[in-house]
């Protein structure tokens, strides 16, 4: 039994003239759930390829669950459940015949096969509808159904290509609270590639930040607003002329102030005692109701590290 | 490896007949199917029906035209609707899809194929068997049997072939039926334009000396045929190469 579900070492993949991952050394524990962010087009696909062995890699190398990804994919896909970029379901099978083929796949007995079935449509809510062509569902659905197929044979290691892409936000938490309880209750690593910040806030244990193919940063979500995100400080109050801001704006310490609605947002180059900056607010006549202390949010990382690599 | 070809096989025959039962037209082509070659055809050509072995060529001919109606949906399609990605993340190995695949569309094409001959017997001795029961001489019969299954799977062969090669469906289902309707055109025009003596010598020599060793010499062609179809397919299906088509 290995203690790591992924590792890579300099996988790299290029399509022609276009290097689609570069590089990327990683470590994924097992038991985590991993968020790999990226904005369109940055490689989190291309990557869950490769981990597949759907791909294979121009150079480097990866094992997943102890397996080569060039050597032993049969054996990675025998043990992993996927949700690819597509939901990928027959949409003129029923939602019961659809999980019913891949769990024959994995040749799950008669018994195993009916009782687990309906185990996630119960839990996903769509038990009732089981029957119907899933071709008339709404996309929502579909997704969840798709889910419950990735999970369907109990893998020890799921990938999730942007699962709540395209859903509306309510079905979106939806569907991120099911994958939750879901990991939770199934135990097992999630790899789970979004854009959505807040998704990978909410669910990820681990993250890596990915763009043009290149690996930015891997951290929890606390330790990667503690070392690349700012503190910052919210002053609530009245009177933030432009005179107030152009004083603020000089002081060393500030990296940047901006005014929003009736609130003052201020990113510090690194934490500070909050009294003297107060006090000067007072002194150049602000009205002072609330100070809040907070560090940047993971969105705020994010667009850090990708004007980082801008620059 | 047996059980996951069948898995295949139990989906896209599930496919098949879901796509009949979605739509009135799904249904009622199969129906003019069996009223055609079961019902009509037998009708018009009364004993020689039963007793031609030219008729076996039509027999050979109909599964042709089924499965290549059907088949190119089998990789083509799948690749349409996003289903081929998640299909090869699988555990399934490539064999077991490659021949599940297969076996659906012979199982569809022949067992239709079958049910037309099955028809055909039925309709004849309704309207010409005066209360007796009459079969196909055994020659012809096991040559119906083996050389529509063997056209079958020579359909699916080249259909496969295709389909995994072609962008889209349609693109397959163009390529494969122009290939059909061409071999069709060929064989039919062909012999209308000998002449009316020479067409009439073959067709002599065609029915007095088919025996069983012509029966093994052109099912082993067919064989052939298909195994090599197969194998090109094999040799076409690479996980790493479906996913950037």
């Amino acid at each position: 039994m290995h203690d790591i579900a992924i590792r890579t070492e300099n996988l790299t993949r290029d399509f022609a003239s276009v290097c689609a991952v570069n590089n990327i050394t990683l470590e994924i524990p097992r038991g985590t759930i991993f968020g790999f962010l990226g904005p369109n087009g940055a490689g989190k696909t291309t990557t869950i390829r490769l981990l597949l062995g759907l791909l294979l890699p121009t150079s480097g190398s990866a094992q997943v669950l102890g397996y080569d990804t060039g050597t032993q994919a049969d054996h990675i896909r025998e043990q992993t459940g996927a949700l690819l970029e597509h939901h990928g379901l027959y949409e003129q099978l029923s939602a019961y015949n659809n999980l019913d083929f891949y769990a024959r796949i994995w040749h799950l007995s008669k018994s195993d096969r009916e009782a687990r079935i309906r185990e996630l449509l119960i839990h996903l809510e769509l038990w009732d509808r089981r029957k119907e062509r899933i071709g008339i569902w709404s996309k929502g659905m579909k997704q969840k159904l798709a889910v419950a197929r990735a999970l369907l044979h109990r893998p020890s290691l799921v990938f999730l290509d942007e699962p709540t892409s395209g859903l509306d936000p309510v079905a979106a938490a939806t569907l991120r609270d099911d994958i939750a309880a879901l990991a939770a209750q199934e135990g097992g690593t999630v790899f789970l590639t979004t854009h959505n910040l807040s998704e990978a806030e909410k669910l990820c244990a681990q993250v890596g930040v990915i763009r043009d193919g290149r690996l930015l940063a891997v951290d929890s979500p606390a330790r990667l607003r503690t070392t690349t995100g700012r503190p910052q400080v919210t002053v609530y109050g009245r009177g933030f002329t432009a005179t107030v801001l152009e004083q603020l704006r000089v002081q060393e310490q500030i990296a940047s102030v901006t005014l929003q609605n009736e609130h003052l947002v201020i990113d510090l180059r690194a934490p500070i005692d909050n009294a003297p900056l107060i006090r000067m607010l007072v002194n150049a006549g602000v009205d002072v109701e609330e100070v809040r202390k907070s560090q940047s949010s993971l969105e705020e990382v994010f667009l850090t590290l990708m004007e980082e690599t801008n620059a | 490896m047996l059980n996951d070809i069948l898995t295949v096989m139990r989906k896209e025959l599930q496919e098949l007949l879901a796509a009949h039962t979605s739509s009135k037209l799904g249904s009622v082509r199969v129906l003019i199917w069996i009223a055609v070659f079961g019902v009509l055809l037998p009708l018009q050509s009364g004993i020689e029906m039963i007793s031609s072995p030219i008729q076996i060529l039509m027999w050979c001919w109909f599964p042709l035209f089924i499965v290549s109606s059907v088949v190119t949906a089998a990789f083509a399609s799948e690749r349409e609707q996003h289903t081929l990605e998640t299909l090869l993340a699988s555990r399934l190995s490539d064999r077991a899809i490659l021949f599940g695949k297969v076996m659906a569309v012979v199982v569809y094409g022949w067992g239709l194929t079958l049910l037309i001959i099955f028809a055909s017997l039925v309709t004849f001795n309704i309207a010409f068997g005066n209360g007796q029961w009459f079969m196909y001489p055994a020659l012809i019969l096991w040559s119906g049997l083996l050389l529509s299954l063997l056209s079958a799977l020579l359909a699916s062969g080249i259909g496969i072939l295709v389909s995994l090669r072609a962008p889209t469906a349609r693109q397959a289902q163009q390529s494969v039926s122009l290939g059909i309707m061409l071999l069709f055109f060929i064989l039919v025009f062909g012999v209308q334009a000998l002449p009316v003596e020479l067409q009439a010598h073959i067709y002599t020599v065609l029915a007095a000396g088919f025996n069983f060793g012509m029966l093994f010499a052109i099912g082993s062609v067919l064989v052939l045929l298909s195994a090599i179809l197969l194998g090109l397919s094999l040799l076409r299906f690479q996980r790493h190469k479906l996913i950037l088509d």
